[in-house]
Formats: structure tokens, sequence, C-alpha cells
């Protein structure tokens, strides 16, 4: 693992989260006044309000006993330089796949990307655009420096959908975000590579990056971002607390993947949100490989005529792992489609929760909605728990929901064995089945690739 | 010319015994024909020479024979150790693997089979070489090529299943293939088609052990012997004339003729219905 050269840093932050923290960074900041207004209106909040109540639903079942919100603050300049980037690329897991990537015929052929963005600990490294996407209008890049370029089509869209009143981690969030990225597409321009952006964190790190991304109408693009270091379990780990708005356009079309590859010892909370438009089209792929505890919600609201929204997961989880979904599928307008499918495999003594909600409000009639969840448990000390749910106040729809969790049958290793494959790699062939269905699904095949292999580095023995 | 060579075989499934005492040879080139009723144990033996870990052996031997003599004990090998060793079951029931392509299931299988030695996580055997061998063999199974790109016996009819089977019989050639059932599922002409099949995989190099019921798959793989199992034993042995005389006649010759054996067939017969169990996956039905 690369994460063992970067540098350790020390447990405790010499500046908290605070209005003093705040007013120096804003003093450095290119950002424009109505943009730092939001984040000094969440700072005065943050003061105010604690971790999240765990008589909440959502926060129930996620265990904070031992995170200590006194031991965060905000980012100081990385130390080290480019080495680190390096280390960080090679760690991320689809570095590799993007500019080594296999075709149909197991040919390797180089990816292109149209922009890439890559940060550390809360800092930004690189940002690049294709020069031939910028001359169209494009805009990709550090929002700091976007948001008073462009403020004509993002400041409309900027912390427009993710509620940063809720609770501690929102509100920290939306006042100190750093390393934030945003991609604006403008109408009918279709993007045809990937935009690939990296965050990392070093031992100890913290990372707070928001996302934006919005596209025009009849807009096209794919993002890539994957997360990648902090400390494995037992040293000072790492803490994520961010933020990813989506705004797909009329006719629009994106494909959004986020792969959480956290070491083990990172904190991982994360709200993100998506609004799509009329007939527009979201393919939303979270991976989830990585950290210590994450929260995540990834809300999804249909809000146009014949809206589409294919939402996939893909976690695997191993030690002492747990990681936490909340999903929304929000049917807001008449004739939208929405489709979950999430799939875990879980190893050791990781925990894994998925609590999913499909809301259908009065008007969106002819609603097609479903959801579903798919455990397999590699270990008996192993726990999934699928909590679906339906609200629906129309009725003229077709909302379903499914969950299983089973085991590595016996039956089909022994199958596998007598065809000459070991038990390891028998036990590997049926994991890798089991996770086929989604990856039917998600139509980037680097991203399919990178998920497949990573996953299988993981399997161990089944017990 | 190598032979596997089983003595004195006892197998019991759960704690209770199934095979009471099977001795059999088979040499490469070899074609022996094992029948009997159901439940007489001829499924229990083919997982017991695989290697099935819910089939104990309580006692006897497995052993392959080469012509030199030298001995390698099958009973200490892993299943996949077997199957690089040069043994195939054809399962009666085979199981579905959702998710895993044939063809990339094959590749596995067939790197591994090829390359005893092969350490996980090596090479596999090149794609294009693959694809090109398994075009091939599925030309000449009459199969369509399409068929590799479904998942291994996920939702195939009876007859899918079993010539997926030989097909992956053909892919592995390997020295000793125990084929249990493989014509059950299959219509009459798909039936002749997978003997005549059979007999050019075989040739002279492969020992085969054919489970049937029928003689039609032994139209092309006239056995040297025919086997008939009843109550967990091989009660006689004889030319191709009783596999057609048991296939015509039944088996109340057999039962009258050794009261023992139809004795543990019925006792077989009362604790499996006493246990209440619905037939396993894999065993005979
Ligand atoms: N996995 C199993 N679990 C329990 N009983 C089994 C199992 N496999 C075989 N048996 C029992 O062993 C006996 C022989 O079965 P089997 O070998 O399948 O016979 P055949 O193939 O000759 O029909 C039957 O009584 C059957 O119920
Ligand atoms: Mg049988």
């Amino acid at each position: 693992m690369t994460a063992a050269t970067l540098p350790n840093r020390s447990p405790a932050p010499s500046v908290a989260f605070g209005a003093e923290a705040l007013d120096a960074i804003l003093a450095a900041s290119p950002a424009p006044a109505w943009a730092s207004d939001l984040r000094r209106a969440a700072c005065a909040r943050l003061t105010g309000l604690g971790l999240p109540d765990r008589r909440d639903e959502n926060w129930m079942r996620t265990d904070l006993r031992l995170f200590k919100p006194a031991a965060w603050g905000p980012s100081r300049s990385p130390d080290a330089g480019a080495a680190v980037e390096e280390g960080l690329l090679a760690e991320a897991i689809l570095s590799g796949e993007l500019v080594d990537t296999a075709d149909g015929s197991g040919q390797r052929v180089a990816g292109r990307l149209a922009g890439r963005f890559t940060s550390l600990d809360g800092h930004v490294m690189r940002e690049e655009l294709d020069a031939s996407l910028a001359a169209q209008g494009v805009v990709f890049g550090s929002a700091e420096r976007v948001l008073a370029e462009r403020a004509d089509v993002l400041k409309a869209h900027w912390f427009s959908l993710i509620d940063s009143s809720k609770d501690w981690f929102a509100a920290l969030h939306a006042a100190f975000h750093a390393a934030s990225v945003v991609l604006y597409v403008p109408p009918r321009v279709r993007i045809a590579d990937p935009l690939h952006v990296v965050a990392g964190l070093t031992d100890g790190g913290v990372d707070t990056s928001h996302v934006l991304v919005v596209l025009g109408e009849g807009a096209e693009a794919t993002v890539l971002t994957e997360t990648a270091g902090g400390g494995a379990a037992g040293s000072t780990g790492g803490f994520h607390c961010g933020g990813t708005e989506i705004v797909v356009g009329e006719n629009a079309f994106l494909r959004m993947v986020n792969l959480q590859n956290w070491n083990t010892g990172v904190w991982h909370v994360a709200r993100q949100r998506a609004v799509v438009r009329a007939n527009g089209r979201l393919q939303w792929t979270l991976g989830a490989l990585g950290s210590r505890l994450s929260q995540v919600a990834q809300d999804v609201a249909l809000v146009g005529r014949g809206a589409d929204a294919q939402v996939n997961g893909v976690m695997f989880t191993e030690g002492r792992q747990q990681l936490v979904f909340n999903t929304s599928q929000h049917h807001e307008a008449a004739a939208c489609r929405s489709d979950l499918l999430y799939k875990g495999a879980l190893q050791d003594r990781s925990r894994l929760v998925w609590r999913g909600m499909i809301k259908v409000d009065k008007a969106a009639q002819k609603t097609d909605g479903y959801q579903r969840n798919d455990n397999l448990m590699l270990s008996k000390t192993a726990r999934a728990d699928s909590i679906p749910g339906l609200e629906i106040e129309a009725d003229d729809v077709r909302c379903t929901h499914g969950a299983t969790s089973g085991r590595v049958d016996g039956q089909q290793v022994f199958y596998a064995q007598a065809r000459g494959l070991t038990a390891d790699e028998a036990a590997r062939l049926v994991v890798a089945g089991f996770f086929q269905q989604v990856f039917d699904r998600i139509t980037i095949a680097p991203v399919r690739e990178a998920l497949a292999r990573a996953i299988g580095r993981r399997i161990r023995r089944i017990s | 010319m190598e032979r596997l060579v089983i003595r004195g075989l006892h197998v019991a499934v759960e704690g209770q015994e199934i095979l009471k005492g099977v001795d059999l040879e088979i040499g490469r080139g070899e074609v022996h024909a094992l029948m009997g009723p159901n439940g007489s144990g001829k499924s229990t033996l083919g997982y017991a020479i695989m290697g099935h870990p819910a089939y104990e052996v309580t006692s006897g031997t497995i052993e392959l024979v080469a012509a030199d003599g030298t001995r390698r004990d099958v009973l200490a090998m892993e299943p996949d150790e077997r199957a690089r060793a040069g043994i195939f079951l054809a399962f009666q029931r085979p199981m579905a693997i959702p998710g895993v392509r044939l063809a990339d299931f094959l590749r596995h299988s067939v790197t591994n089979v090829r390359n005893p030695d092969r350490k996980e996580g090596e090479e596999l055997m090149p794609m294009r070489e693959f694809r090109a061998e398994l075009k091939a063999k599925m030309a000449e199974l009459s199969m369509d090529p399409d068929f590799a790109r479904r998942y291994v016996n996920d939702g195939f009819s009876g007859g899918e299943m079993k010539r997926a089977e030989i097909l992956q019989l053909a892919m592995l050639r390997p020295g000793f293939a125990i084929l249990d059932e493989t014509d059950s599922g299959l219509d009459a002409d798909a039936v002749r088609l997978a003997s005549e099949s059979i007999a050019k995989i075989g040739g002279a190099e492969m020992g085969i052990l054919i489970i049937t019921h029928h003689e039609q798959l032994l139209e092309h793989n006239v056995p040297l012997r025919t086997h008939v199992m009843l109550g967990g034993r091989i009660v006689e042995s004889g030319g191709p004339e009783l596999a057609a005389e048991l296939h015509k006649k039944g088996y109340e010759r057999i039962r009258a003729a050794y009261p023992d054996a139809a004795a543990a067939e019925r006792a077989m017969e009362d604790a499996a219905g006493v246990a209440g169990r619905a037939v396993p996956a894999g065993a005979g039905a």
C-alpha cells in the first residue's frame, strides 16, 4: 500500500472548526462574497448544533461513540508535494484503469480523460480540462475560482440541494468545505470522455470537499470521483465530511460514479443529492470499499416528467468496518422511473446497513419505482440490515422492493472445485458472479473492472 | 496404461452408510457402464470419487495407478487436485453459478487442469487461443457459440445442462470421466448426438464410467464391463448383454438373486423416508 509512505500527522488539530478559523480561510479565498456569506451563516449554526441524534431513524444504526468532533480541524497545507500526489494517484483504484483500459477484446487501450482534479487534505493539487471543452463553455475546476467567474450559472445551484442546518456534520461541511470542485456543462454540449476527481488524505487528514455538477439541457457527461488514503484502522485515521449536488437538466444524461476507498481508519460522512429534470437521465453508481465508518445519504429527486434515475451500489466490507446508507428516490413528477440496486458482500465482523425509501407525490402518476438490496455474507460474524420503505400518495403507480441476504453456497464451490478451481478461486468466482448483476448495469467498463479487481483482492477464505 | 482403482469403498452421508464396499477398476481407454435402481448409490460413488465434502469415505481406497506402478492416493486430494489429476465428474444435476459466464468459468477451469502446478493469480490461458478452441469444440458438438456467454447452468433446461457438461468434458479431456446420467433430460436425437460426441472425445485415452438407465448412450460407447449396483454394492458385472437385459427387464432378477443387497436397498429407502429428506440436489431421483 502506498499509504504507508504518506507523512504522518499529529493527532490533535492546532485550530478547531470555528469562526476564527473560517475568517482566516476566507481572507485568503478568491471566492465571491455571496459564497463566503453562506459559509459564515453555516459556521454560526455550527456552534449550536450537536452530533446527529441516535433517535433519528437515519442515524440509529451508526455508532458515533468513538467519534470526537474536537479532534478535528480545518486542513493545513500539505507538507508533502508532488511525490504524495503520485502515491495518491497510484492508490486510487481507477487511475490505472483510466490510463490503461481494456476494450471488449481484452486488448489494452489508452483511456482518455476530459479533465482531472486532484486534492490532498483539502488542498487542490491539480486541475486540468481539455481545452476544446473549455472553448465550448464547459467549466470544471476549483469552486473557489469558478464560482467567481460563472456566478450566472452556478450561484442558483450552489448549496441549493443539501440542507446545511440539519446537524453538526451538515453545518461543518457548508462552512468549511475545501478543495471543492464544480462541473458545469452548457446546454447540448456532450463530453465523451470521463472527468476524474480524486480526493486524497494523509494519515490524520481532513477532507471536506464539495462537488457540484450541473448539466444544462441536452448535455452529457461522465464524472468519476474517488477517494483514497487516510490512516488505517488503529492510526489517527482521517475525516471526510463531504457533500455532492447534482442537477441533470432536461434531456441531459449524466453518468456519476463515487468510489469510496479510504483506508480503514477514516470517518466518512457524505450527503449526496441529485435532481433530474424532464426526460433527463442519471446513472449513479456508488462503490464503497473503504473507511472505518460511513454514513451516506444518497437522494434522487425526479422533478420533471419522464425523468429517469438508475442507482447502483457495490459494497464490500471487512474487518470491523461499518457502512450505513440511507437512500431516497423521490418521485415529484409524473411518468418517471427510478431503479435502485445495491449489492453488498460482507467479510469478518463488518456491518452494512441500507435503509431505502421510495416516495411518490400525489402528482407523480405513472411512477415506476424499484429498489432492491442483496447482501452476501462471507463470514458468520458479519451483519447486514436491509430496510426498504415505500411512501406512496399517487394511485396509478408501480413500486416494488426486495431484499435478500445469503451465504456462499457450498454446492457451487464444490462444482467449481470439481472443475479444477481451488476453494478460494471458486469462492471468489461465486462472489464475482453475485456482483455481476449490478456490474451489468454499469456502462463504464473501467469502473466495472476496477471494482471487480478491488473486490477480488479483498476476498479471503470464506468461513 | 493408467488405472483408476477403487477397493472396498465404504461411504457415509450424514452418518448413514450408503456404499458398503465397492470394488471397481477402470483403465484409460476403457468404457464401463454402471446401472442400478434409483437410490442404489451410483451418484454417491461419483461424488466420493470427486471428493464432495458431504460424502465421507469411512474405509477403502481410491488410487490412480500409473503404467509403471506408481500410485497416487486420490482420497488425500482436494476436489480441485483430483480434477487436476485428470478426474472428471459430469454431474447428474449440475449447479448453477449465476453471474459467471460459462466461457469465463471454463477458461479458468481449462487453465488449471492443463497446468496442474498453476498458482492462484497466475495468468489464465490466453483469451484468443481459448476462444478459438472453444469455438471449434462448440461447432463439433453442434452448439450455438452464444451459449458460452450464458451464466453457468443458470436457467438452463435439463438438456442444456447436460450439453454444457459434455462441452466441459470435451475441453478438459480428462484421464477418467464419470458421466452421471448425462443422457437424462435429453431427447432421443440429443442422446444419439451425445453418444457420438462422448465416443469421439473419449477415444483411446479416456477411461469412462457411464451411469445410465438406458442403452442408447452405450450405442457408440460399448462397455467393456457393465456393473449393477444394488443397496450400495456392485452385485454383478457382465458384458453389454447385461445392460440390454436390465434396460428391458428391470431389476427383479437381480433383487431375487441378491437378497442381502435387496434388504440393504429397502433399509436405505426407509432411512431416507424416515429422515423425511427431500431428495438432495445432485442426488439420484
Ligand atoms: N447429500 C445427501 N444427503 C442425504 N442423503 C443422501 C445424499 N446423497 C445420497 N443420499 C442417499 O444415499 C442413497 C443413494 O443415493 P444416490 O447415490 O443418489 O443414488 P443413485 O444415484 O443410485 O440414485 C439414497 O438413499 C439417498 O437418499
Ligand atoms: Mg443418481
